[in-house]
């Protein structure tokens, strides 16, 4: 076209990226991208390619990680990691070299990662790229700090970290920053899609002067990921798909490695009438359209608000028809290439097989390409609401009122990010908290920052990165947890009763005495052989029915911290005022001394109750004119097996670490010695503990912990027990991937402080605010 | 109701007119509707998120070559060429239509193959609108004229009025009136209402754009409720600045601008045109600003009678840019003529 003709048509014309540099540089290493073990490189086989999607032109071959070289990789990291962790000030200036080093070689990144992934140039050079190397930045501060602040914190040791092909680049950063500035040394597979940034990013390591094994990568696909669950690791950090993180989940359960996972999600992005539209519109592009919607967080699930629904959509449409389509190294194009043509046809096929509401597509070139898609007229029911599409596709329907927006964004497996529009703050700061969702966005959208924490419930996984409570999925605290040792229910041949006034302690379910509902009862017996009493053998049912009491007790969750502390205080109140009774019950069930255990259980409520309105958030130094608030919300159904040791203080400990934070919570008592649960209940029923808020059981924890860890409405299982259960516990907790705190056959002595972060989870409210 | 009225392309105007011809009227003047309290009050305008989107146009459009050529002699067409100085004289404003005739040096115009291209308009006071009409007499470039008091607007109404009459007898075919800003900032809408259709009213044929001087509205919410009074009142325009503000143009204030455009465009089918003024000094602004109004409002808008760029300094940064697109090699600004 002639100037002349353009300035007729004021086409945008072509803007291309040059890719030259970065395919030079991979065909001056041999165009393979392959392992880098103890800081060198190699093997390097051409097993498998990877392609370009956009042109689907291959850019080099991929080394398929086996098992041996996984093993290598982390007896190299195990080597070197002793070393690695004993300076915090030393790591961070390695951390400083590497995100320097990204930041000299930021374009080859960019373009490296466009080539490989599809994403737009646009994406990886000002998002991608900028956010993993300030990651890197921030986490050079977390390492220098590590000594002074957290102090009773130590390195896990070797963590493997598998990371997913959407983000390439930024995942790795995500991954490998945290675990360096706590001392842990890292095996990192990148995605079998998407090798070749982990490629640059390696040689930045060396130049970057980090030590031999610190940083090793292993390239491969499915398997290769496999072996490095299997290996021996003490971490696994996971981002993928649900369907992944419940097999990784499954096989790490009993081993003890710590784990976390970021997976899927369905995020809602809810859309009142008072919202400003336009900007709401435009949030949408960058919630749906970044990264061609294949973003874990992606807001995908449009709701609107009925009486401006039909104007948001024309707006929408309109919106989406000025939407780039194409050539991804283009810079000005909004919406690359999907990653693969598997990829592709799942979103195509997904697509196609719903027949319901109203889709409205724009047009994409042929390739392996999807086009911006909107379907509205969807209701909660539709598959397409449920399922994660992880393409450019928005589903969308509407809501009559808040309590409804609410409802609908709730109703879902997943609970990754949300976001709010609305120009009220009294509703978008009402409704902000009452979303299940790790991060929330006001009038934004993926905004996204190291010094926040990013990470979900339910489905959507468990553990946080970036911000300071991602610090604890790479660290543990420092103590050495001995062997615990199993107790035994004393037995006899004696039989006869203490006490001839029997005494029933039935199970305490909802605020009320409940019978078992299989109707068996179990004697104890003294340690002399004397009958103290029966205890109720709770089955599944019963654990069912205090799951639907804890449900009746929502209430409490929304208490103020006052409040809780208040009927902790008044807990501990009445068991003082019971003391020498509790101490001799706990003594004819022990033959110990009782005293103790009542004055510690005492000063626990005491603990608790402090913190029950003391466990402060945090607001974020993000880099936006806003702030990001941590809040520190309740987990919710809380199932926990008691210490065996401790007849009352097993129960009392967890208990009022739960209900300080607003979790409802079942205990199942002490398996040697359950008798104390008449006594607790009693105590209970008299210091105003809410109906459903505690519920006690008593029963065989074998029997039990499936159950719990498999209820779908349980949100954590914790287990001090003396029975052989962390394994069960962790593998059918794979089922809703409910978050899990189990011994492992280990005396832990957690400090108040793990117990509180146990029993809460991080939510991100991002505000951003200016007139 | 006002149902869209697309005028039927003129037939005659031949694809090279339009780059002489300013403006042809192709669409329905806005008449303006009756004030709609209801919708200037839904009005809404999220600061965080309008300067996100602001903030990230520039990475996300990106026109090169001669493209990027061709987008800089769009611009000049689109330009207002201005001068609103104390001491501007006859000289000084002949000096200026000079410049607005022949905006770049014409071999560079030859080898583009943009022979022709002239700006959109020249900007001066009222007391220079004859000179500038004879200076530029048969040229098709329009004469505007700044009114109503600029830049305060705070002489007495029945005056300012009469000064819209004065220049469009003068000859000035636009005239660029300020609002009351204090009308928005006590929320008197109606006064606004008021006050805009009267002066438009006295504009008569000529056509007015409507200051609305957004760096002493306070907020953008403000700018989005004046934007929609000013449009439901007749403004054939809506302008950012006088030019005299701490702050004038900006991308945030323009995007909630064009974006009130859109929403009066959605609701009563009349395009309204959309001037920003004041600080646009560099060929790349210039091209962000196109690629913002190409986004949101969409390929019509980039036509001199739905949009004008108010710049002084502008033209210069783009005759550089021309001269390095044709030569290969970074231009001087001695090398090209001043206005």
């Amino acid at each position: 076209m002639t100037i002349k003709e353009i300035f007729d048509t004021m086409d945008y014309g072509p803007a291309p990226e040059s890719a030259s540099e970065a395919l030079q540089w991979l065909s001056d290493r041999g165009g393979i991208a392959g392992h880098y073990i103890n800081g060198k490189w190699g093997p390097l086989r051409d097993d498998f390619p990877s392609n370009n999607p956009a042109t689907s032109e291959k850019l080099a071959g991929v080394t398929k990680g086996t098992a041996e070289e996984i093993d290598t990789a982390v007896q190299a990291a195990r080597k070197a990691q002793p070393a690695w962790a004993k300076s915090g000030h030393k790591r961070a200036r390695v951390l400083y070299a590497i995100a320097r080093g990204m930041q000299k070689h930021s374009r080859l990144l960019a373009v490296m990662e466009t080539l490989d992934n599809g994403k737009p140039i646009r994406e990886s050079r000002d998002i991608d790229v900028p956010l993993a190397i300030r990651h890197f930045y921030h986490h050079a501060g977390f390492a220098q700090l590590m000594r002074t602040e957290l102090p009773d914190r130590e390195p896990l040791g070797v963590c493997g970290q598998i990371i997913p092909w959407n983000f390439p680049l930024l995942m790795l950063a995500w991954k490998i920053a945290p675990a360096l500035a706590m001392g842990n040394t890292v095996v990192l597979k990148p995605a079998e899609y998407t090798s070749l940034s982990a490629m640059v990013f390696a040689e930045i390591c060396t130049e970057a002067g980090v030590p031999p094994g610190v940083v090793n990568i292993v390239t491969g696909d499915g398997e290769t990921g496999a072996a490095l669950v299997s290996a021996e690791v003490d971490k696994i950090a996971f981002t993928g798909s649900t369907e992944v993180g419940r097999k990784i989940r499954e096989a790490t359960a009993g081993s003890g490695k710590a784990l976390s996972l970021e997976l899927g999600g369905k995020s809602p992005y809810i859309v009142f009438d008072d919202a400003d539209m336009d900007s709401a519109v435009e949030g949408l592009v960058d919630a749906i359209w970044f990264n061609q919607g294949q973003v874990c967080c992606a807001g995908s699930r449009l709701l609107v608000q009925e009486g401006i629904s039909e104007r948001f959509y024309t707006k929408l449409k309109t919106r989406m028809d000025g939407l780039r389509i194409g050539d991804p190294l283009d810079k000005c194009i909004d919406v690359g290439a999907i990653v693969d043509p598997v990829q592709l046809d799942q979103i195509s096929k997904m697509v196609s097989a719903n027949s319901e509401g109203e889709t409205y597509q724009t047009k994409a070139p042929k390739g392996c390409f999807y086009p911006p898609t909107l379907i509205t007229g969807l209701s909660p029911a539709s598959t397409l609401m449920q399922e994660e599409i992880f393409g450019p596709v928005l589903v969308a329907t509407t809501f009559r009122t808040p309590s409804e927006a609410v409802e609908i964004a709730n109703n879902t497996r997943y609970g990754l990010a949300a976001s709010v529009w609305s120009e009220n703050i009294n509703l978008a700061l009402d409704i902000a908290p009452k979303l299940a969702a790790g991060i929330v966005w006001v009038n934004g959208t993926n905004m996204m920052d190291a010094a926040a924490g990013f990470g979900g419930v339910r489905e959507s996984g468990f553990g946080r990165e970036g911000g300071w409570e991602g610090l604890s999925g790479y660290t543990k605290p420092k103590t050495t947890a001995k062997p615990l040792k199993k107790i035994d229910a004393y037995t006899t041949e004696d039989g006869h009763p203490a006490d001839p006034l029997d005494r029933t302690a039935k199970l305490y379910i909802g605020g009320k005495q409940a019978r078992p509902d299989g109707g068996y009862s179990k004697p104890v017996y003294s340690p002399k052989g004397k009958l103290l009493g029966h205890a109720s053998v709770a089955n599944r049912k019963d654990l069912r029915n205090a799951v639907e009491a804890m449900n009746g007790a929502k209430g409490w969750s929304k208490s103020t911290g006052h409040l809780r502390a208040q009927i902790l205080y008044y807990i501990a109140e009445n068991l003082s005022a019971r003391t020498e009774e509790l101490a001799k019950r706990i003594k004819d069930l022990t033959g110990k001394s009782g005293q103790d255990e009542v004055e510690h259980c005492i000063r626990t409520l005491f603990t608790f109750a402090a913190w029950a309105d003391k466990y402060d958030g945090q607001v974020h130094g993000v880099p936006i004119r806003g702030v990001a608030l941590a809040m520190k919300e309740p987990i919710g159904n809380m199932a926990v097996f008691c210490d065996d040791g401790w007849p009352l203080l097993g129960m009392i400990s967890p208990m009022a670490a739960a209900m300080a934070m607003g979790n409802r919570v079942t205990l199942v008592a002490s398996d040697p010695f359950p008798l104390m649960v008449a006594e607790l209940y009693q105590i209970l029923e008299t210091s105003d503990v809410p109906a459903g808020v505690a519920n006690i059981l008593t029963g065989d924890h074998a029997e039990l912990a499936p159950h719990a860890a498999g209820h779908m409405d349980i949100d954590a299982v914790w287990s001090f027990s003396g029975a052989d259960i962390s394994g069960v516990i962790e593998k059918a907790s794979a089922g809703n991937l409910k978050r899990t705190w189990v011994n492992h056959g280990k005396q832990i002595e957690p400090s108040a402080r793990d117990m509180l972060a146990a029993a809460t989870e991080v939510k991100n409210i991002w505000i951003p605010y200016g007139e | 109701m006002l149902a869209p009225q697309e005028a039927t392309l003129q037939t005659t105007a031949s694809p090279t007119m339009t780059t002489t011809q300013l403006p042809q009227v192709q669409e329905q003047r806005n008449d303006g509707v009756p004030l709609d309290l209801d919708w200037v009050m839904a009005a809404q305008a999220n600061t965080s998120a309008i300067e996100r989107r602001a903030k990230t146009l520039p990475g996300r459009r990106s026109v090169k070559k001669d493209y990027q050529a061709a987008w800089l002699c769009k611009a000049i067409s689109l330009m207002d060429l201005t001068t609103l100085s104390g001491d501007d004289s006859e000289g000084r404003v002949r000096r200026l239509c000079a410049k607005a005739r022949q905006p770049v040096a014409q071999p560079i115009l030859e080898t583009l193959g943009m022979e022709g291209l002239t700006t959109g308009a020249i900007c001066v006071y009222h007391d220079m609108v004859p000179t500038a009409v004879d200076a530029l007499a048969g040229s098709g470039i329009r004469v505007a004229a700044v009114s109503t008091g600029f830049p305060a607007g705070l002489s007495p109404f029945h005056l300012r009025i009469a000064e819209i009459k004065e220049s469009v007898k003068a000859g000035a075919e636009e005239i660029d009136i300020v609002i009351s800003r204090r009308h928005v900032l006590t929320g008197n809408w109606q006064a606004l209402y008021d006050e805009m259709k009267e002066m438009r009213e006295a504009c008569g044929d000529a056509h007015v754009k409507a200051i609305l001087a957004t760096g002493e509205l306070g907020t953008l919410r403000n700018v989005a409720r004046a934007s929609l009074v000013c449009m439901m009142a007749g403004a054939d325009f809506i302008k950012t600045s006088t030019g005299k503000e701490p702050v004038n143009a900006t991308l945030p204030v323009t995007l909630t601008m064009i974006r009130a455009i859109r929403d009066y465009q959605d609701r009563t089918g009349i395009k309204v045109g959309y001037k920003p003024a004041g600080g646009i000094s560099k060929a790349k602004d210039a091209l962000v600003y196109l690629s913002m109004i190409k986004d949101e409002l969409g390929d019509r808008w980039l036509q001199p009678d739905l949009f004008r760029f108010g710049a002084s300094s502008l033209l210069g940064d783009i005759e550089r840019q021309l001269e390095h697109h044709v030569t290969g090699a970074y231009s001087a600004s001695w090398r090209h003529a001043i206005g």
